[in-house]
C-alpha cells in the first residue's frame, strides 16, 4: 500500500509541476489542482496507511483499539479540500476575467503590470539640476 | 478570554455587517471606521495585559490544547495586534478620500474587514493548522482587493500574486502534513515540546525548509520576492498600503513564531541560511528601489529590502536580536504604509506616479512634502526618527552575535536607501513641475480623509523616534517571552508532563 500511495502522490507532483510550467493559464490552474491532491494524499498518509478500523471508541473501554484509523488528518483534508477549491474558482474566475480583458490565457500576452509607462522610466530631459543627480 | 477573541469577532462582525450593508455606502463606512477603531482599542488592552511577559490562552470550546483549538496572546502577539489595528483605522479613514465611491461600491468594506480577520487570526494561532486556514482568509481577501478597480495591470498582476500565493500556501500545507506525521501534532506549544526530541532531526529539518519557502514567499525573502513588485503597484492605494504594511509581516511573524518556538534547537543549521537570505533580500531589494522611476514601485522594491533587516533577528535568535527585529517590524509597519499612503496624494496633486512627470510639489503641497520627508528618512535611518532606532538595533545585535559582515550589509543597505529616497525627494517635490502636470480637484473631505491618516502615522513614527525607551522594553519583553519556550508550554498546554505520548 504505502509505496503505491508514495508512487501515486509522486506521479501527481511531478505533472502537477510540468504543468505549473505552462504558458496557457488553464493549464497551470489543473496543475495546482494536481499538486493540491498530491498534498492532500499527503496529509492522509502522514496519518498511518491501511489502517481501516473507525475511530471509535468501543463501550466499555478508555481508548482507541489498536489499528484505528486517524481521524484528524480525514478534518484536515476536509478542510484543505474546502479553501482549495474556492481559491481555484477565484483563479479560475480571474483567468476568464483575463481572457476577456487581453483575449489570450497565454501568460506571455499578460504583460500590463509590467509594462513601465514611458514617463516611469529615467526622466529623459533634464528640466532642472536636480534630475542630473538622480540620473 | 472575551478580549483573546475579541480581534476575530470585531472584524467578523464589521465583515458581515458591511456586506449586508450592500448598497449604502455611508453606513458601510461608519461601520468600518467604528470597527477599526474598537479593533485598534482591544488589541491596546491586550498589550496592557501582555506587556509584562504573561501569556494569554483562550481554549475554544474548552477542549484543552493540544486537542482543541488554542488562541495564544503573548507579548509578540499583542504588538502585532496593536500595530495592524493602527494600520486599519488609517486605512479605513484614507479608503474615504479620493475615488472611495468606486471602491466602496465594488466591496472594498467587506473585503478590508476579511482581510484584518485574516490577519488578526494569523496573530493569535495557536497552532499551525489554523495559521494556515487564517493565512487563507486572508489571502482569498487579498485576491478581491487587489483586483478591486479591475483594469488591465491589476488582472495581470492578479494572476502573477495569485498563482504564485497558490505554490506557496500549498507548500505550506504539505509542511503541515508531513509535520504531523513526524510529531503527531499541530498545537505550536506542543510542537516546541516534542520537537527537541524527535529521533530524525534531518526529516524535520527538511520539512523546515518547506515551511521556510512557503513562508518566504509570503514575505518575499530573496529568492521569492518577484511578485511582490510585479503586483502590490497595481493595487489602488490604500489596498497597496495596507499590504505593504501588513501581508509581508504575517510571513516575518510566522517565521519568528515557528523557528523561534519549534525549531530554536536546531539554530546551528537554520542560522546561516536565514544570515545568507537576509542579506540577499536587504541588497537585491534595495538595488531593484535604485533603478525604478515609479514611485510606487520604488517602494514595493523597499519593502523587499527591509524585510531583510528582520529576518536578521531570526538568523542570529539572540534575545536583543529578536528584540530588534520586533521594534524594526513595528516601525516599519508604520513607515511603508504612511509612504504608499504619501505616494496616493501625490498621485491627486500631480495626477501621475512616474517621477518624471511630477515636479514643484515642495512649493504646491508643502504639507505633502513634509509628510513624505518624515517617513522617508525614518525609512532610511535618520536620527532621531523610528527607523533610527530600529537600525541601530538591529546592527548592534549583529555586531554582539559577532555577525560583523551582516551588520555592515545593514548599514550598506541604508545608504542606498537614503539615495532612493532622495531620488523621490528630488523629483516630485524639489525639481520645477513640467508643464504636464494635471492636478486632479479635492474635495474638502478628500483631502481631510487623506491628510489625517498620514498625519497621523507621522506622529506614531515621530513617537517612536523621540520616546524610544517604552517601545525598546516592550519588544525587549515580547523577546523575552518569545525565546523562554518554557513558559509557552506551560501557559498553553499546563502541566506539560501530562500529556500521554501520542503515536503518529
Amino acid at each position: 500500500m504505502d509505496p503505491i500511495v508514495a508512487l501515486a502522490i509522486g506521479g501527481l507532483v511531478s505533472v502537477g509541476v510540468y504543468m505549473f510550467l505552462a504558458h496557457d493559464l488553464p493549464r497551470v490552474l489543473i496543475g495546482f489542482v494536481l499538486f493540491g491532491s498530491a498534498v492532500n494524499l499527503t496529509i492522509f498518509a502522514s496519518g498511518r496507511l491501511g489502517a481501516t478500523l473507525p475511530p471509535f471508541v468501543a463501550p466499555g473501554a478508555d481508548v482507541l483499539e489498536a489499528g484505528t484509523a486517524n481521524p484528524l488528518p480525514q478534518a484536515l483534508i476536509l478542510t484543505a479540500i474546502v479553501i482549495g477549491f474556492g481559491l481555484t474558482v477565484f483563479a479560475l474566475m480571474l483567468v476568464v476575467r483575463a481572457n476577456a480583458e487581453f483575449h489570450s490565457v497565454d501568460a506571455a500576452d499578460l504583460d500590463a503590470a509590467e509594462t513601465p509607462i514611458e514617463a516611469a522610466k529615467k526622466p529623459a530631459a533634464p528640466s532642472a539640476p536636480a534630475v542630473k543627480r538622480a540620473a | 478570554m472575551l478580549l483573546i477573541v475579541a480581534p476575530l469577532l470585531i472584524p467578523l462582525f464589521a465583515a458581515a455587517v458591511t456586506a449586508l450593508l450592500r448598497t449604502r455606502i455611508a453606513a458601510q463606512r461608519i461601520v468600518g471606521v467604528g470597527a477599526s477603531a474598537s479593533l485598534l482599542a482591544a488589541s491596546l488592552m491586550l498589550v496592557v495585559h501582555t506587556a509584562d511577559g504573561s501569556i494569554l490562552v483562550a481554549q475554544m470550546g474548552d477542549w484543552p490544547a493540544p486537542f482543541g483549538i488554542a488562541l495564544v496572546v503573548d507579548a509578540f502577539s499583542a504588538i502585532m495586534l496593536a500595530i495592524a489595528g493602527l494600520m486599519a483605522l488609517s486605512v479605513s479613514i484614507y479608503a474615504m478620500g479620493p475615488d472611495a465611491a468606486a471602491r466602496d461600491r465594488a466591496g472594498f468594506q467587506p473585503l478590508f474587514h476579511s482581510l484584518m480577520l485574516g490577519v488578526c487570526g494569523a496573530f493569535v494561532a495557536g497552532d499551525i493548522f489554523n495559521l494556515y486556514v487564517w493565512f487563507e482568509v486572508m489571502l482569498i481577501a487579498s485576491f478581491g482587493l487587489l483586483v478591486l478597480d479591475r483594469t488591465r495591470a491589476q488582472i495581470d498582476g492578479g494572476l502573477r500574486y495569485v498563482f504564485l500565493n497558490l505554490v506557496g500556501t500549498t507548500v505550506f500545507l504539505m509542511a503541515v502534513g508531513l509535520l504531523y506525521g513526524q510529531l503527531g501534532t499541530l498545537n505550536f506549544a506542543d510542537l516546541a515540546r516534542v520537537a527537541p526530541l524527535a529521533e530524525n532531526q534531518g526529516l524535520l529539518a527538511a520539512i523546515g525548509v518547506m515551511f521556510l519557502v512557503s513562508f518566504g514567499a509570503k514575505a518575499a525573502l530573496f529568492p521569492l520576492f518577484n511578485w511582490l513588485p510585479a503586483a502590490y503597484h497595481t493595487a489602488s492605494m490604500p489596498v497597496a498600503a495596507i499590504f505593504a504594511g501588513l501581508l509581508t509581516k504575517v510571513g516575518v511573524y510566522a517565521i519568528l513564531r515557528l523557528f523561534a518556538l519549534v525549531y530554536a534547537h536546531d539554530v546551528a543549521f537554520f542560522g546561516p541560511i536565514f544570515a545568507w537570505v537576509a542579506a540577499a533580500t536587504m541588497v537585491f531589494g534595495v538595488f531593484g528601489a535604485a533603478a525604478h522611476y515609479d514611485i510606487r514601485r520604488i517602494l514595493s522594491f523597499h519593502i523587499v529590502s527591509q524585510i531583510g533587516y528582520m529576518i536578521i533577528g531570526v538568523a542570529l535568535l539572540t534575545q536583543a536580536a529578536i528584540a530588534a527585529a520586533i521594534l524594526y517590524i513595528v516601525h516599519h509597519i508604520v513607515v511603508k504604509a504612511n509612504l504608499f499612503l504619501v505616494a496616493g496624494a501625490i498621485r491627486r496633486e500631480n495626477g501621475s506616479f512616474a517621477l518624471g512627470r511630477c515636479g514643484g510639489l515642495w512649493r504646491t503641497a508643502p504639507l505633502l512634502a513634509i509628510g513624505f520627508l518624515i517617513p522617508a528618512l525614518s525609512l532610511a535611518g535618520i536620527p532621531p526618527l523610528s527607523g533610527f532606532w530600529g537600525k541601530y538595533a538591529v546592527v548592534r545585535a549583529g555586531i554582539e552575535a559577532e555577525a560583523y559582515w551582516l551588520a555592515g550589509v545593514a548599514l550598506f543597505v541604508g545608504l542606498l536607501t537614503l539615495y532612493s529616497m532622495i531620488k523621490i525627494w528630488n523629483e516630485a517635490f524639489w525639481k520645477a513641475a513640467p508643464e504636464a502636470t494635471a492636478p486632479i480637484a479635492w474635495t474638502r473631505g478628500e483631502r481631510i480623509a487623506t491628510y489625517f491618516p498620514i498625519a497621523l502615522l507621522c506622529a506614531t513614527t515621530m513617537t517612536i523616534g523621540l520616546w524610544t525607551e517604552p517601545f525598546a522594553a516592550l519588544a525587549e519583553t515580547a523577546a523575552a517571552s518569545l525565546l523562554d519556550r518554557d513558559a509557552y508550554i506551560t501557559a498553553v498546554l499546563g502541566n506539560a508532563g501530562q500529556i500521554a505520548e501520542k503515536a503518529p
